[in-house]
C-alpha cells in the first residue's frame, strides 16, 4: 500500500509546529500504525532529515505510553484499540492520514507527537493509593472481597493512563482517568479509610493541573482502549457529593 | 568458600573452585532459618538517621518502584530514576498471567517447601538454593501486600482469592488478575511510590536515563543521567545505589520486551567493575505470536496461561496444506501432550520451545514459512462455553485478533517461541549486592533466582520480594556498617564519568556514516537468534565470535544518528543502547560457548540424550560463570562461583 500521513511536526515546547506531508510507500497490512511511523522515519533518515518523534514502548497496548490523534480520533477510533495495537489493514491504498497529538492545556506538547503527562501522575500522587505500608499487611484472603466488587474494581484498574481520554473530551477533561482509579480504590475494603480524602484531593488536583469540567458528553469512554465505563464517573460524583457534605471526614 | 554446611552423602559432589570475588555471603545454618537468622543479624538503621542516607534506585518497575516506595516508607532519602515518561510504564505492566506464592489456598500439598523445589528444578539446578528458598518464603508476604494495596486478584463467588496453574508446577499456586497482573502490581507499586513521591520522600525522575555509576575508593557512589527531553548530563551522588532496570532481551532486536527495554544500566555497571553472571541465560518463551515481515519492531506473547486450556498441536504429516479445521483428530500430533504425558501442554517454557523448534525443523509448522504451531481452544470451548473462555482469556484473544486479524474463537491460534526473559544478569550476593560494593541490583536485572530457565509467573515474585522485602533489609544493612565518606560533584571520578558520557554522546553524533541505528540492531538481532538462540552450537557460537566484533567495527564508523545532543533526540538515546548491546552479545556468546553443556534454556547440540532433552554436566559445570570485565568484551575473566545443592538432590530434570 502507500500512504500520504500529515504529520505534527514541532522542534519543542517553546516552537510553533505545522502539518508536514510525507508520502510512505510499502506500507504492508500486516504492519502496526508504529510500524510504518517506524518506516516512514527510516525513510526520512536515509534522505537525512530528522525522524519524528512519539512516545511508544511496550507496543501491545498496556504500558499506555503511545497514542496519537488519527484522523480526528483519539487512538484511531477502533474499538479497544491503543495505537500500537491498531494495523495498517484497517486502511486502504492511497489513504490520506493527518497524525497529531494529544492536544490539551494540561497535556504541552514535548516534541512532535509527545506530550507531558505529568498532570496524570501528580492527580495519583494527590490521593490515589491506599496506604498499605510495607510489611504491616494481614493475610490476603482475611477479608473476603464479593467478585462483584472485584471484577468492578477490576475494570477500573485497568486504566492504562494514556489519556485518550483527555484528547477525545471537548473540555478535555480527565473525569474518566480520576473516576477509574477513585472507583477502583473506593470499591475494595481496602480502599475505605481514605476514600472520602481520596476523592477530594484527587478532583482538586484535576482542576489544578487545568483540566476541563466533565458535562456527560461521552467520547472518553468510547476511546478508551479499555473501555472504562461513564458509571466511573457517576461513582465519583456520588463520592464527591458525600465527601464534600462529611467535609472529607469518614464519620456521619 | 560459600557456605560452612557439609554435603549430605548421596549428593554427588561438584568440582569445588575457590574464587574470592564470587563469596556468595550465604548465612549459615538450615535453609529454613537462613533469612529469618540473617535478618536478625543485619545491623539497623535508626529510625531518626535514616533521611541522613541518599539511596538512588534506577528503573521503577516492580522491583524498583517497590524498593524506592519502601525505602521511602521506611524514612531514607530515595531518588528514582526512569526512562519511560512516566513511573507506572516500566515494563512489568506486561507481564500478563500471574505471580506464584506459596498460600496452598487450594490445599492441594503446596509449601514453601515445594516452591523451593519447584523453582530450583524448573531452573534446571543452575540457581543458588538459599536466594531461591527466601523467594519461596516471601512469596506469601507478597500476596499478602499486594492485597492490602488494593490490587484486584480475580476471586471466586465466595469472596477467596482464586488460582490457576503454570507451567512447571503440578499444584494450583498463580494468584492472576485476568490477563494483566503485571499491571496490577506494577501499579500498585507505583501507587505506593507515589503516595512517597507526595510526601517529599522520594525525587522522581522520569525521561532520564542513566548512562554510568561513579564508583568512589571502589564503592557505588552515584550514577550519570542524561534528561531525555534537554539532554543534559547530570551526576546524582548517593550512599548506596540499587539497579532494577530489567533484562536484555532486546540484544536479539525481535523479543517481547517493550521497545524501551536496554542492557545500558547494568553493562555500564559491568564495565566499571561489577561481575556479569550467565549471560548466556535466555527465556525463550514458547506461545508468542509469529512473525509477520521485515517491517516487525517487536513480538507479542500471548500468556503462557492460554495453556491451561489450549491444546498445542501440528499435522503428523511434513506440510499438510489443509486448514485445521480440516485435519481430523488422528492427523494431528499433540506433541507436548505425546512427549510430556505427566505436565502435558504445561510443560515449562524452554522445554516447550524446543519441542515447537524441534516439529517446525521436521517441517511440520504452521502459517507462513512453517514457523508456527497451533494452540487450540476447540476442546476448552466445548467442554466450558465461549463465555468462561472469555471471561479467563477474553483480553489475550482480542490481542490476538487485533495484531493477525484472525480470529481465535473460530480457529486455533498460530504461536511460535520468542525471546521473552533473560535469567543472566549483573552478579549479586545473597544480600543481593554485585561486586562493586554499595552497589545492588534487584528483578530481571540480577542474575539470582531462576537459574538456567525461569518458571511462569516466578518473575513477578523475585521482582516484588526484591523491591519490598530484600533489598531494603540488605541495604539498611550496609549503610548501618558505615564508613562512607562524604563525597561531591567536584570529585575527580564524578567528573571523570561525566566526561566519558559527554564524550560518547558527541561521539554518536560526530561519525556521520551511512546507516541507521536500527539496521545495526537489526543485524546484531539476527547472529544472535541464529547462533545464540534455541539451540547453540561450538561451531556456530565461534563463527558469531567472529562477527559480531566485525558489526561492532561497522557501528563505531558507519552509523548515522542526525540531530543534535541537546535536546529530545530518540536515535541517540537508541544509539547508546545498541552500542551496548553489541558487547553484551559478544559476552553471550562467549559464555555459551564456554558452557559446553545443555541446561534450562540453554541448549549445546552437542550435549543432549538420546530422546533429543537436555543433558547437564554436573561434573564440570555446576556453577554460576560471573564474567569480569578487562576491557573488551573478548578478554572478559571468568569467575567461577561454585553451586551446592544441600536440600535437593541434583537429578535430570524430568516433565515426562
Amino acid at each position: 500500500m502507500k500512504i500520504t500521513v500529515n504529520v505534527w511536526r514541532q522542534k519543542n515546547a517553546s516552537s510553533k509546529g505545522r502539518l508536514e506531508k510525507y508520502q510512505v510507500d510499502h506500507v504492508s497490512p500486516d504492519m502496526s500504525f508504529l510500524e510504518m511511523l517506524d518506516t516512514l522515519n527510516q525513510q526520512l533518515m536515509a534522505k537525512g532529515e530528522v525522524p519524528i518523534a512519539f512516545d511508544h514502548d511496550c507496543r501491545e497496548g498496556i504500558c499506555g505510553s503511545c497514542g496519537v490523534v488519527i484522523n480526528g480520533l483519539a487512538h484511531g477510533g477502533q474499538l479497544a484499540t491503543t495505537t500500537c495495537q491498531l494495523h495498517m489493514r484497517k486502511f486502504k491504498d492511497g489513504d490520506n492520514i493527518t497524525v497529531e497529538p494529544w492536544r490539551a492545556n494540561a497535556f504541552p506538547v514535548i516534541k512532535d507527537l509527545m506530550v507531558d503527562r505529568g498532570s496524570f501522575d501528580r492527580i495519583i500522587q494527590a490521593g490515589g493509593f491506599i496506604s498499605a505500608h510495607t510489611g504491616s499487611a494481614p493475610d490476603a484472603n482475611g477479608t473476603p472481597i464479593p467478585k462483584d466488587n472485584a471484577d468492578m474494581a477490576f475494570e477500573g484498574a485497568q486504566c492504562i493512563g494514556c489519556g485518550a481520554c483527555v484528547a477525545a473530551c471537548p473540555n478535555a477533561s480527565a473525569m474518566l482517568f480520576t473516576s477509574a482509579k477513585v472507583g477502583h480504590l473506593g470499591l475494595l475494603p481496602q480502599g475505605q479509610p481514605e476514600r472520602q480524602q481520596r476523592v477530594l484531593k484527587m478532583v482538586a488536583q484535576m482542576d489544578t493541573e487545568g483540566f476541563g469540567g466533565c458535562t456527560n458528553i461521552g467520547e472518553c469512554t468510547a476511546a478508551c482502549p479499555k473501555e472504562i465505563g461513564l458509571h466511573f464517573i457517576s461513582r465519583l460524583n456520588r463520592d464527591l457529593l458525600g465527601a464534600t457534605l462529611r467535609g472529607g471526614s469518614t464519620v456521619d | 568458600m560459600t557456605t560452612e554446611i557439609k554435603p549430605q552423602v548421596d549428593v554427588r559432589q561438584p568440582v569445588e573452585y575457590t574464587d574470592a570475588r564470587v563469596n556468595a555471603n550465604i548465612p549459615a545454618g538450615p535453609i529454613e532459618q537462613k533469612w529469618s537468622k540473617h535478618k536478625f543479624e543485619m545491623k539497623l538503621v535508626n529510625p531518626s538517621n535514616r533521611r541522613k542516607y541518599t539511596v538512588i534506585v534506577v528503573g521503577t518497575g516492580l522491583a524498583g518502584g517497590a524498593a524506592a516506595a519502601t525505602m521511602a516508607e521506611m524514612g531514607y532519602s530515595v531518588k528514582a530514576f526512569c526512562y519511560q515518561d512516566s513511573a507506572r510504564r516500566a515494563h512489568s505492566i506486561a507481564a500478563q498471567g500471574g505471580i506464584n506464592a506459596a498460600k496452598n489456598y487450594r490445599n492441594d500439598g503446596d509449601s514453601v517447601y515445594r516452591l523451593f523445589y519447584d523453582t530450583i528444578k524448573g531452573g534446571d539446578f543452575r540457581a543458588r538454593e538459599a536466594n531461591v528458598y527466601r523467594l519461596a518464603e516471601l512469596s506469601v508476604n507478597i500476596i499478602d501486600q499486594c492485597v492490602a494495596q488494593g490490587v484486584p486478584f480475580a476471586r471466586e463467588y465466595s469472596g477467596y482469592l482464586d488460582n490457576r496453574s503454570f507451567g512447571g508446577a503440578q499444584v494450583s499456586r498463580t494468584f492472576y488478575a485476568r490477563g494483566q497482573t503485571g499491571q496490577q502490581l506494577m501499579l500498585g507499586a507505583y501507587q505506593a511510590l507515589s503516595r512517597q513521591v507526595a510526601a517529599g520522600n522520594v525525587d522522581l525522575n522520569e525521561r532520564t536515563e542513566m548512562l554510568d555509576v561513579i564508583v568512589i575508593d571502589g564503592r557505588a557512589r552515584g550514577i550519570v543521567t542524561r534528561d531525555m527531553v534537554t539532554g543534559k548530563i547530570e551526576s546524582h551522588l548517593a550512599d548506596a545505589v540499587v539497579l532494577a532496570t530489567g533484562g536484555y532481551s532486546n540484544v536479539f532486536y525481535l523479543s517481547t520486551n517493550a521497545k524501551g527495554c536496554n542492557v545500558t544500566a547494568t553493562w555500564r555497571a559491568h564495565k566499571r567493575g561489577a561481575f556479569f553472571a550467565n549471560p548466556c541465560y535466555t527465556q525463550i518463551h514458547p506461545t508468542c505470536i509469529p512473525v509477520s515481515g521485515d517491517h516487525q519492531s517487536k513480538l507479542t506473547l500471548m500468556s503462557e496461561s492460554l495453556r491451561n486450556d489450549g491444546r498445542v498441536w501440528v499435522p503428523l504429516t511434513a506440510g499438510d496444506p489443509r486448514s485445521p479445521d480440516k485435519i481430523p483428530e488422528d492427523e494431528r500430533d499433540y506433541y507436548l501432550e505425546r512427549r510430556y504425558p505427566s505436565y502435558g501442554n504445561l510443560a515449562p517454557r524452554d522445554i516447550s520451545s524446543r519441542a515447537a523448534k524441534v516439529v517446525c525443523d521436521e517441517g511440520r509448522g504452521v502459517g507462513p514459512g512453517g514457523l508456527g504451531v497451533y494452540l487450540d481452544f476447540t476442546a476448552a470451548i466445548k467442554r466450558l462455553g465461549e463465555s468462561t473462555v472469555r471471561e479467563r482469556y477474553g483480553n489475550l484473544f482480542d490481542m490476538y485478533e487485533r495484531i493477525t486479524g484472525e480470529n481465535p474463537y473460530k480457529g486455533p491460534m498460530r504461536i511460535y517461541p520468542a525471546v521473552h526473559y533473560t535469567m543472566g544478569g549483573l552478579w549479586v550476593d545473597y544480600n543481593l549486592m554485585s561486586t562493586i560494593p554499595g552497589l545492588f541490583v534487584g528483578g530481571e536485572a540480577n542474575f539470582s533466582d531462576h537459574g538456567a530457565n525461569r518458571l511462569g509467573a516466578s518473575a513477578l515474585m523475585q521482582g516484588l520480594a526484591d523491591g519490598y522485602f530484600v533489598l531494603p533489609a540488605t541495604i539498611s544493612n550496609y549503610l548501618a556498617q558505615g564508613g562512607l565518606e562524604k563525597v561531591d560533584t567536584t570529585h575527580s571520578a564524578v567528573q571523570e564519568a561525566v566526561q566519558s558520557v559527554t564524550a560518547q554522546t558527541q561521539k554518536f553524533l560526530d561519525i556521520k556514516g551511512t546507516r541507521t541505528v536500527d539496521s545495526f540492531h537489526r543485524e546484531l538481532g539476527k547472529i544472535m537468534w541464529e547462533y545464540c538462540g534455541m539451540s547453540r552450537t561450538d561451531e556456530g557460537l565461534r563463527y558469531a565470535l567472529q562477527r559480531i566484533p566485525e558489526l561492532r567495527q561497522q557501528f563505531w564508523t558507519d552509523l548515522r544518528v542526525l540531530g543534535s545532543g541537546d535536546d529530545l533526540n530518540q536515535e541517540l538515546e537508541k544509539a547508546g543502547r545498541v552500542a551496548d548491546f553489541i558487547e553484551l552479545g559478544e559476552l553471550m556468546c562467549l559464555d555459551a560457548l564456554e558452557r559446553a553443556e545443555s541446561c534450562g534454556g540453554h541448549f549445546r547440540e552437542e550435549s543432549q540424550t538420546p530422546d533429543g532433552e537436555a543433558l547437564r554436566n554436573d561434573d564440570d559445570y555446576c556453577y554460576v560463570a560471573a564474567w569480569e570485565h578487562t576491557g573488551e568484551p573478548s578478554k572478559a575473566v571468568l569467575h567461577r562461583e561454585t553451586l551446592h545443592f544441600e536440600n535437593i538432590h541434583l537429578a535430570q530434570r524430568s516433565y515426562k
